[in-house]
């Protein structure tokens, strides 16, 4: 073959000096394992397997992410001839157990295994952490053995971008960044724009809290991310591409410089890629702090060295983006899903899944369950299925109250819906929505406005003050809650909240402000009551208390919202 | 994380910690130098310049930044503008070690209230503050992402995990006294140094 690697030799090469050896051990080297002491676990299993001179035999390999953060550090021995056996909990003196017993002796260390038939484990389907847990996230050569950049190699030697664009659309990804906008018409928006200075960014602003499903795939399979754009940008004709990374990330901002190292040493980044006319640059950009950036403009904005405010759309960045020429913004999760629908075909992919969402979702599941950790799961599966299946059921004998998804943008889903079917569509007429893929799991010691307010004081301080809609109102909002939860609202108080709900949703310039009243709404519509409670009688909150002047602004907001329905 | 900075500290001692003008040789000065041009004095890299001086020289202040202004040219208002509408960005010194409790919600759900009250009660700290005797700040993070381990908490970058107030109110003493054992080292050995000479 043309190019500067022969792919098919380096991953006959990986894979010759991988079989050498009679037992891989996996030890999950994640920053939550880690968190947990897996550094201290591999160095007591590295001791022992020096110790007794097992070198020869043994190959010790710090793997990305296995999933059960909750049950970390995860540690796997994979014995030729023989079934995985998976080890939880392992501190470091487990981890000699396990190295004195198992590597040496050929003993599982029974007591601490964790069956792979666990439901955690079975009920996955992995498309984008495929290669989690498996492979060494500091070697090219690992993902190139597990397929890697063959994909890329195919599209660029063998496929038009117009054949390229057509396999993503039918394969019917759809954005994984919340909007769920079809990642296939997106490119080929691009590829139509006319410009020789086009650009795919990489949105890896993961500003959800409690979500980090982009943050796990930049960290433990940087390659995938960076493939993924290598072939978005042969599809649209781009030539360079940022990665725009939270500086919260520290460790996937290292990952993904060196993997961009590897990849051009190797060139399979750079210029004439597989001996074609292809050429493609990856940069990285680190945010520093700033919600409003997962906005495309505001994004946009921040890469240009600017204030991350946003602008209105159109136009869209397909048509003016980055120093003015045409510019997609995709989601990490969406473009690592791209390499595998490349190598596995668009039917594949699209057999996985519901009839309009198709393939799998990551979600970070976390909140008041047993099993907490990150899953890939097909979409379409109910909510029910991950809590009590794969989550383990409530911690705690307690009972589930709610689960949230979309963060600060989101709703809840309370347990009348639990059999809902986890989708873009059923989501969204639950008045919640799929999100980036934050699954917090509330139990019933949890206060529902409570949780409004906290994501409202998370709006309010992330607001960028561009548009007062979104600036005022969240404000004003923040206050109204806090005087809910702590006892200074009265029946009016809450007449005022929901109709600044309603003139900030319809109000604000982007998406921050126009979803910021979701959690309150939906709060709202399933709790009620809750909120009922917190009521005292009209007056009492002027008893010397503060919060006058917000029911006047309220107040006023309100006769604002009155005075547009009449004009309208 | 600080990387440069110890670097600059090591090679300057504690001078230039205290305020005041930096002397004409201070060694941070090269280091911000080396970063200006490893980006080719760019305007758009401003906010990696920025990183830079946060890493450097700990925190933003209004002499340093006049000179990013001057190195890029951009105007002084366009440079303070950034950098504070990001919130990662400091314009106080930090105290000696900081305490981050991530504020996201999975740890809002699992506590994370009660771990700052639990810092703030044990060590006169407010939310957002630096301790009167420079030892310790209280910070809080968007969410760190390790929502498996949730309640979490950083001290000096490093996670506690699954954290409880007393828990953390005993790490940030563990981390207090290894710094204050590691000074008394130093102060012995330069003791020692000088009884030998």
């Amino acid at each position: 073959m043309s190019g500067g690697v022969d792919l098919f030799d380096l991953a006959q090469k990986e894979r010759e000096e991988q079989a050498v050896y009679r037992r891989t051990v996996l030890c999950c080297g994640s920053t939550a394992c880690l968190s947990g002491g897996a550094q201290a676990t591999q160095d007591a299993i590295r001791d022992v397997v020096a110790e007794k001179g097992l070198e020869q035999d043994v190959r010790l390999v710090a793997t990305g992410c296995m999933g059960l953060c909750s049950r970390g550090p995860l540690v796997k021995v994979r014995s030729r001839g023989e079934d995985d056996v998976l080890y939880a909990d392992v501190d470091a003196d487990a981890g000699r157990r396990i190295a004195e017993q198992h590597l040496a002796a050929g003993q599982p260390v029974e007591e601490r295994t964790l069956s792979l038939e666990h439901p955690f484990f079975a009920r996955q389907v992995r498309v984008v952490l495929e290669n989690m847990g498996e492979i060494d996230p500091n070697r090219i050569e690992d993902y190139i053995a597990h397929g890697g950049y063959r994909a890329l190699r195919d599209a660029v030697s063998t496929m038009t971008p117009a054949g390229v664009i057509d396999v993503v659309q039918r394969s019917g990804l759809r954005g994984r960044g919340g909007g769920g906008y079809p990642a296939g018409s997106k490119w080929k928006l691009l590829n139509e724009a006319k410009s020789d200075q086009k650009t795919v960014i990489a949105n890896g602003d993961e500003g959800d809290p409690g979500a980090y499903m982009d943050r796990t795939v930049m960290e433990d399979d940087p390659h995938r991310v960076l493939e993924g754009m290598a072939i978005a940008a042969y599809a649209t004709g781009a030539i360079k591409g940022y990665i725009y990374v939270r500086a919260e990330y520290p460790v996937a901002v290292r990952r993904l410089e060196q993997a961009i190292r590897q990849a051009k040493r190797h060139k399979l980044l750079g210029k004439n890629l597989f001996g074609t006319d292809f050429s493609f640059d990856v940069e990285i950009r680190i945010g520093a702090g700033a919600f409003v950036c997962g906005e495309e403009t505001a994004l946009m904005a921040s890469i240009m060295g600017q204030r991350g405010t946003p602008v209105l759309r159109p136009p869209y960045p397909t048509e003016r983006g980055l120093w003015g020429h045409p510019s997609m913004i995709n989601n990490v999760e969406t473009l690592a899903n791209v390499p595998t629908i490349m190598r596995r075909g668009a039917d594949w992919f699209a057999n996985i899944g519901t009839e309009t969402s198709r393939g799998t979702k990551v979600f970070a599941l976390a909140g008041k369950l047993e099993n907490t950790g990150l899953i890939e799961v097909p979409m379409g599966i109910t909510l029910r299925e991950i809590i009590e299946e794969i989550g383990g059921g409530v911690a705690g004998a307690k009972a589930f109250k709610a689960a949230q998804t979309g963060g600060p943008s989101g709703g809840c889903i309370p347990l009348k819906h639990i059999d809902t079917p986890m989708d873009y569509d059923s989501l969204l007429a639950l008045g919640s929505i799929m999100g980036s893929g934050g699954l917090i799991v509330m139990d019933e010691d949890v206060a529902m406005p409570d949780v409004a307010r906290f994501f409202m004081r998370f709006c309010m301080d992330e607001s960028c003050g561009k548009c007062l809609p979104c600036r005022a109102g969240t404000y004003e909002m923040y206050e109204l809650l806090d005087a809910l939860v702590t006892g200074r609202g009265t029946a009016a108080t809450l007449v005022r909240l929901e109709t600044l709900c309603e003139v900030v949703r319809t109000n604000s310039l982007c998406g921050l402000g126009q979803t910021a009243p979701n959690p309150v709404l939906s709060t709202l519509h399933y709790f009620r009551p809750e909120y009922e409670a917190l009521l005292v009688p009209d007056g009492a909150h002027l008893a010397g208390l503060p919060g006058a002047h917000v029911a006047a602004a309220a107040e006023s907001a309100s006769a604002f919202a009155d005075g547009s329905e009449r004009s309208a | 994380m600080s990387a440069l900075r110890a670097a600059a500290g090591a090679a300057s001692g504690t001078a230039g910690a205290a305020g005041g003008p930096p002397p004409a040789d201070d060694p941070r000065v090269a280091l911000l130098t080396t970063q200006l041009k490893k980006v080719r004095y760019r305007a758009d890299a401003l906010i990696d310049v920025l990183h830079a001086v946060q890493d450097i020289y700990g925190y933003l202040s209004p002499e340093v930044l006049t000179t990013v202004a001057d190195a890029l040219q951009l105007p002084p208002s366009r440079v303070l503008g950034v950098a504070t509408f990001y919130h990662l960005f400091s314009f106080e010194a930090r105290g000696d070690h900081t305490c981050t409790v991530c504020t996201g919600t999975a740890c809002f759900v699992k506590g994370a209230d009660a771990l700052m009250a639990g810092v703030t009660e044990a060590y006169g700290v407010a939310q957002g503050a630096t301790r009167e005797d420079g030892s310790l700040s209280l910070l809080e993070a968007r969410c760190i992402g390790s929502c498996g381990l949730a309640p979490v908490a950083l001290i000096d970058g490093a996670v506690v995990a699954k954290a409880t107030p007393d828990a953390l109110i005993a790490a940030i003493r563990t981390a207090m006294e290894a710094s204050e054992s590691a000074e008394d080292a130093v102060r012995e050995a330069a003791a020692g140094e000088g009884g030998a000479a």
